[in-house]
């Protein structure tokens, strides 16, 4: 939001004016969430620019400055303020570029997750009869197996099925699709309920005695008016996609070593856990619920903020 | 009562086969099992010979079929792996996972409740506040997070605590508790209650919000009138009425925590079912994926039916509303 304020200083003032504005500079925690969020957000995307290193470089990484301990302790050194790994890589940057990886993919999960959830929701709702019974069924069929294991198995097959050349490459792509094929299924039910609604109105009947086409009505017309609750649990569901791809990578299904996410940061520092290396896994576990907090609290208040029956 | 019973079992039968089918998929899709399972030098001849006694040259449905048939009478194969019978391999390991998981719903009944009921009728005050943001705190931090980090604390700084593995185990039959022993025991705690933290806040913030509700309706105030105390009122008479959605929430919850030990157990090295896995992904070793899918899914589908069904028997307007179509709804 503070991004778009020098732009455009009248959407700000408009944000502002606004009921939802109004709570967002009345509610503490979601000022505050919302700016800590906005310095790890900012801090990950622009990693290159604010890590002391680049822990992909290999010219700039020094085998004799591994496993140093963070700078408070002694035995630590500038630049490395949260110590280095057994590789000599800098913690801190190797955590903003793991970051930065996180967030695209959680970002990108829940996007295809609300792409397929909307357009079946849209489907199922408008046609209603078999088509819906039969969208719904595979809704239902989706939740009865529990979402984790489904994406791990998902995240296996895909991996299976591409070249063993293209598998490091594409590890990213095939999370997104395993995190997204698993979580579709709240937005659909969201979308049809509130589809069905829609349907009966008599904007939507004028437009079809028009002849516009079922797609651009269910697009144009009916789309954003189930828009509100959608986006809602699309950030309440950032937090749980980015926790699902930390948990893949952590079991191992995820990202590779050689583009290591905050999961994979933990997995690896795991090993180093008895030999007293404790910030290898501390410091990027505490990154990961950072972000995940911030996304969650700021969730929670644009829930309630949203919410009518709560003023 | 026997038509919703049938709709309910047909409806699980149809979400088994819908499981099975996926199962099923993974062994057409990830690679040909004659490949894996005969070297380069194998004549034309070997794979056909092959091909035809694992029934692989007979067509897709039937081959569904036999896949099936199979599983039903729990027969999954051999792991590719250690070429032992998979329904033996995940029997063994089951003890462990389910003793886990029976702590875990244990302990966030236990602590959940409680604090539950002390956040909706204390609600204004400081310690309940700091109470809610914790549970947001508890749902914001990855279990496996949680688990390491209890694993530094209190096994390799405090050295209070056991970081890996069951501790000694007793065998009765072919099941193996480690209940039994103070070192099965300590195991227990820190893998107990890495895995119940997210459970004990939906626990708390379930009860909470059931009790808030409750508290509002007018058997409450008249109880209050008739002046009883507040003990009374709190626990004889608000807390029972909201334990149905607990109990519900915690039966559909058991399934969803056989999944998510499986991250537990890697992080404590723990030797049930979730580990098995995991290590199964890691090698491609598809018949133990597809029957850890199929055992899973099997456990989670029977305990939302049997949910489904306690709830039409407690409470008739369910069934008839499921036959009619919702026309009885009041």
């Amino acid at each position: 939001m503070p991004a778009d304020a020098v732009k455009k200083p009248g959407r700000l003032r408009r944000f502002l004016d606004s009921d939802i504005g109004w709570s967002f500079c009345h509610t503490p925690v979601a000022w505050l969430s919302a700016l800590v969020l906005a310095l790890l957000v900012l801090s990950a995307l622009f990693a290159p620019l604010v890590a002391p290193q680049n822990p992909y470089d290999l010219t700039q990484i020094f085998i004799d400055k591994a496993e140093i301990p963070p700078i408070w302790q002694s035995g630590g050194e500038w630049p490395f303020l949260l110590g280095t790994d057994p590789q000599g890589r800098d913690v801190l940057s190797a955590i903003l570029y793991g970051s930065r990886i996180s967030l695209i993919i959680g970002f990108a999960a829940v996007m295809v997750s609300m792409l397929i959830g909307v357009s079946i929701g849209l489907t199922a709702g408008f046609y209603g009869g078999r088509v819906d019974n039969l969208l719904m069924r595979l809704g239902d069929t989706v939740l009865s197996i529990p979402t984790l294991l489904m994406a791990i198995l998902v995240s296996a097959i895909f991996r299976e099925m591409l070249p063993p050349a293209l598998r490091e490459p594409f590890s990213a792509v095939v999370l997104v699709l395993s995190i997204a094929l698993t979580s579709w299924v709240q937005y659909a039910r969201t979308v049809r309920a509130l589809t069905m609604v829609e349907r009966r109105k008599e904007y939507v009947l004028a437009a079809r005695i028009i002849k516009v086409p079922a797609t651009r009505i269910m697009g144009r017309h009916i789309l954003p008016n189930t828009m509100t609750p959608v986006l809602v649990s699309a950030t309440l569901n950032l937090g749980l996609a980015i926790l699902s791809e930390a948990t893949l990578s952590f079991l191992g299904v995820g990202m590779p070593i050689t583009q290591p996410s905050l999961g994979t940061l933990i997995r690896i520092g795991n090993q180093y856990l008895f030999s007293g290396s404790w910030w290898l896994v501390v410091f990027p576990s505490l990154q990961l619920g950072l972000i995940v907090l911030s996304v969650n609290l700021l969730g929670d208040w644009l829930r309630d903020a949203l919410n009518p029956k709560l003023r | 009562m026997p038509a919703f019973l049938l709709k309910r079992l047909f409806n699980a039968a149809g979400v088994m086969l819908a499981v099975a089918f996926l199962a099923f998929l993974t062994f057409r899709f990830v690679g040909d099992p004659v490949e894996l399972m005969l070297n380069e030098q194998a004549s034309q001849q070997q794979r056909d010979e092959l091909r035809v006694r694992l029934g692989l040259d007979k067509g897709f449905v039937l081959q569904y079929a036999t896949f099936v048939g199979n599983a039903a009478r729990g027969d999954f194969g051999i792991s590719y792996r250690n070429q032992q019978d998979v329904f033996t391999l995940i029997s063994e390991r089951f003890p462990a996972t389910f003793e886990l998981v029976l702590v875990a719903t244990f302990l966030s009944l236990a602590v959940g409740i409680p604090l539950g009921v002390y956040t909706a009728i204390r609600r204004d005050s400081f310690p309940a506040k700091m109470l809610q943001f914790v549970s947001v705190l508890g749902v914001s931090l990855p279990s496996f997070a949680l688990g390491i980090l209890f694993i530094l604390i209190f096994s390799v700084t405090l050295q209070w605590l056991p970081a890996f593995g069951r501790g000694e185990v007793v065998q009765i039959g072919w099941w193996s508790t480690g209940l039994l022993t103070a070192s099965g025991r300590k195991a227990l705690i820190l893998p107990g209650i890495t895995l119940s933290l997210f459970q004990i806040t939906l626990v708390m913030r379930l009860v909470r919000a059931e009790m808030l509700e409750t508290m509002r309706t007018d058997f409450i105030r008249f109880a209050r009138a008739r002046g009883l105390p507040s003990r009374a009122v709190h626990f004889g008479h608000a807390l029972r009425n909201c334990l149905m959605p607990v109990i519900t929430v915690t039966g559909l919850q058991i399934g969803n925590l056989i999944a998510f030990a499986l991250v537990t157990e890697t992080v404590f090295q723990w030797p049930g079912m979730g580990m098995l896995f995991v290590q199964a992904v890691t090698f491609v070793d598809i018949p133990v994926m597809a029957a850890y899918l199929i055992v899973v899914s099997f456990i989670f589908v029977t305990l939302n039916t049997l949910v489904d069904l306690t709830y039409a028997w407690v409470d008739p307007r369910l069934r008839e509303d499921a036959l009619t179509g919702g026309a009885n709804a009041r």
